[in-house]
């Protein structure tokens, strides 16, 4: 008959086991969803040089893109589920606000809008998202491989300074120049009077969230460029008290 | 705030705690040796030697209500009115010192923060120029709803202003002054939300009118009775001066026999008191200001009942924190 102590051991044994079977799953699948996305935003990436080199032009570029980019940026909500469940260390808030902002971009303004979808700001923002997301997804990649080249450290943690400031000019200018479309058509609205007793103006919405930028970009911003500094030079950062 | 560079009224510079033998007089009297360590970078700030019995408020810099002083650097603050002796320190106690930044009375938060949606939603319904199209300007609505939608709204925050000045027995004096903005844009930013709506001249009044509006009266007026006997029946758990800590029974009164299922009737009253208000006036603003109340309320409420669970052995196991056997 076993003891009760021997029961305990077996026991931890086995919880021991399933965590480690629960942690390599989890590499598994982050290591393939990590490639999977580095691979798509290639894609992208080497179809908007063809096309460019093909047509000469930015215009249809866009339309040319769009379903492949709306693929790839909508799947990194998964993203949020990572950090929810635990198999990614990142603050879920910081990363749901990230994918959400870009998925609103994306379906909200430049594919809903599209009389807007030919201008040169929404090329610039595309082309900072796909050079940022390359690096990133290779990032992950190479981490979870335990085999990172330093170049790609590098690029992750350096890159971002220059880019990060051109991606929001970008977005920033697409909303300003869908705007007056957006007053047109009255989209996404809501007039009074209705029997919910509440409205909603599309238009002074999407004012607002350009305004929004003001406070949130500097704070994400510096978080980057205190990330860098702890990452690539070693300095012990102490982060601000609640 | 830099501690280092501005502390303190130190008697002397720091030495090494060393066990310090104690005199011996026909009267033996024990003296303690303190000091006062940062909570964070763990730097020396004061050392006293031969302190008697009362810790005294050391530093020129920080008022009493700002200071945090404890001893485990990530536990609870001391109290005001602990005696070192009865502390489970050696003759040498070791204190943390944490800066809670400026303070402000939780009386003066309340009495701001009520005040604001009071005057708002005036404001509104009185139709101040500058909300409406001009030629609303002083108008008034011509649905009888609008009117007693202003009349509950206002009898709620009047009556919370009330139980702020006469009611309510706070354990805090104070609270940190950045809450005071916070707490204001909070309660006046959905103060003009709600109110610009059901003030609107294009207002829709309720689809099953009186009904509606009737049975939405009822539950508002039942709860604002519930909350205000939770607060008194609460207030009389306590002295005047007080800061003493008791379980909560039901008293004679019927609206507190909830208590026998529930730890924080007075949020489950707050939570019906909005239910009625919605129904009454048909606003989703509302309808999401009593949802951010009710998740707020509730995090209140489950803290509430993990501390009363913690501190009493013989808490009723039926209860819940906010919702009877829900939640």
């Amino acid at each position: 008959m076993a003891s009760g102590e021997e029961d305990g051991t077996v026991e931890e044994k086995e919880t021991n086991n399933k965590k480690r079977t629960k942690g390599t799953i989890a590499t598994a699948w982050l290591t393939f969803y990590n490639i999977a996305m580095t691979a798509g935003w290639l894609v992208l990436a080497v179809a908007m040089v063809r096309y460019y080199l093909q047509k000469g032009t930015h215009k249809g570029l866009y339309r040319n893109i769009a379903k492949t980019l709306k693929f790839f940026q909508t799947f990194a909500l998964l993203e949020v589920g990572h950090c929810a469940i635990g198999i990614v260390r990142t603050s879920v808030i910081v990363t749901g606000v990230q994918v959400c902002s870009r998925i609103f971009m994306v379906w909200f303004v430049t594919n809903s809008i599209r009389q807007i979808q030919n201008e040169e700001s929404v090329i610039l923002f595309v082309v900072v998202w796909t050079i940022t997301e390359i690096t990133r997804y290779s990032f992950y990649t190479f981490n979870l491989l335990n085999h990172l080249p330093y170049f790609i450290k590098w690029a992750r943690y350096n890159m971002f300074i220059v880019m990060y400031p051109l991606g929001v000019i970008g977005e920033l200018l697409t909303i300003h120049a869908s705007l007056p479309y957006v007053r047109r058509s009255g989209m996404y609205s809501l007039r009074l009077p209705n029997k919910y007793n509440v409205s909603f103006d599309y238009y002074y919405f999407l004012i607002i969230v350009m305004l929004s930028y003001i406070p949130l970009f500097p704070q994400l911003y510096f978080h980057m460029l205190r990330q860098r500094r702890r990452v690539l030079h070693g300095e012990i950062v102490v982060e601000k008290d609640e | 705030v830099d501690l280092i560079a501005s502390v303190v009224a130190a008697p002397g510079p720091p030495t090494p705690a060393k066990r310090k033998p104690t005199k011996k007089t026909k009267k033996a009297v024990v003296f303690f040796e303190v000091e006062i360590l940062d909570a964070k970078t763990k730097d020396k700030l004061c050392f006293l030697d031969k302190v008697g019995k009362v810790l005294p408020s050391f530093s020129l810099h920080w008022y009493p209500a700002r200071q945090s002083i404890r001893l485990d650097p990530k536990g609870k603050s001391l109290k005001d009115e602990d005696v070192l002796q009865h502390l489970p320190v050696g003759t040498t106690a070791t204190f943390y010192f944490r800066d809670l930044g400026a303070q402000i009375s939780w009386v003066t938060v309340f009495l701001t923060e009520y005040a604001g949606p009071l005057l708002i939603y005036l404001m509104f319904y009185f139709r101040v120029p500058f909300i409406y199209a001009p030629k609303y300007d002083f108008t008034t609505s011509k649905h009888w709803v609008v009117h007693l939608a202003c009349m509950c709204h206002s009898f709620h925050y009047v009556k919370r202003l009330l139980e702020t000045l006469f009611v309510h027995r706070f354990s805090h004096g104070t609270m940190p002054l950045r809450n005071i903005f916070k707490n204001c844009t909070y309660y006046w930013g959905f103060a003009a939300w709600m109110a610009y709506y059901i003030n609107h001249p294009l207002y829709t009044p309720p689809i099953y009118g009186e009904q509606q509006i009737r049975l939405a009266l009822t539950v508002f007026l039942f709860c604002q009775i519930g909350n205000f006997s939770i607060h008194i029946a609460l207030r009389n758990l306590r002295p005047p001066g007080s800061k003493t800590r008791k379980i909560p029974y039901p008293t004679k009164n019927p609206f507190t026999w909830i208590f026998l299922l529930v730890s924080c009737p007075n949020y489950t009253y707050e939570l019906g008191s909005w239910l009625g208000f919605t129904l009454m006036t048909q606003c989703l603003p509302v309808a999401f200001f009593t949802l951010v109340g009710f998740i707020q309320m509730t995090v209140w409420a489950k803290g509430k009942h993990r501390s009363y669970l913690k501190e009493f052995r013989d808490y009723p196991t039926l209860r819940s924190p906010i919702l009877p056997f829900i939640l």
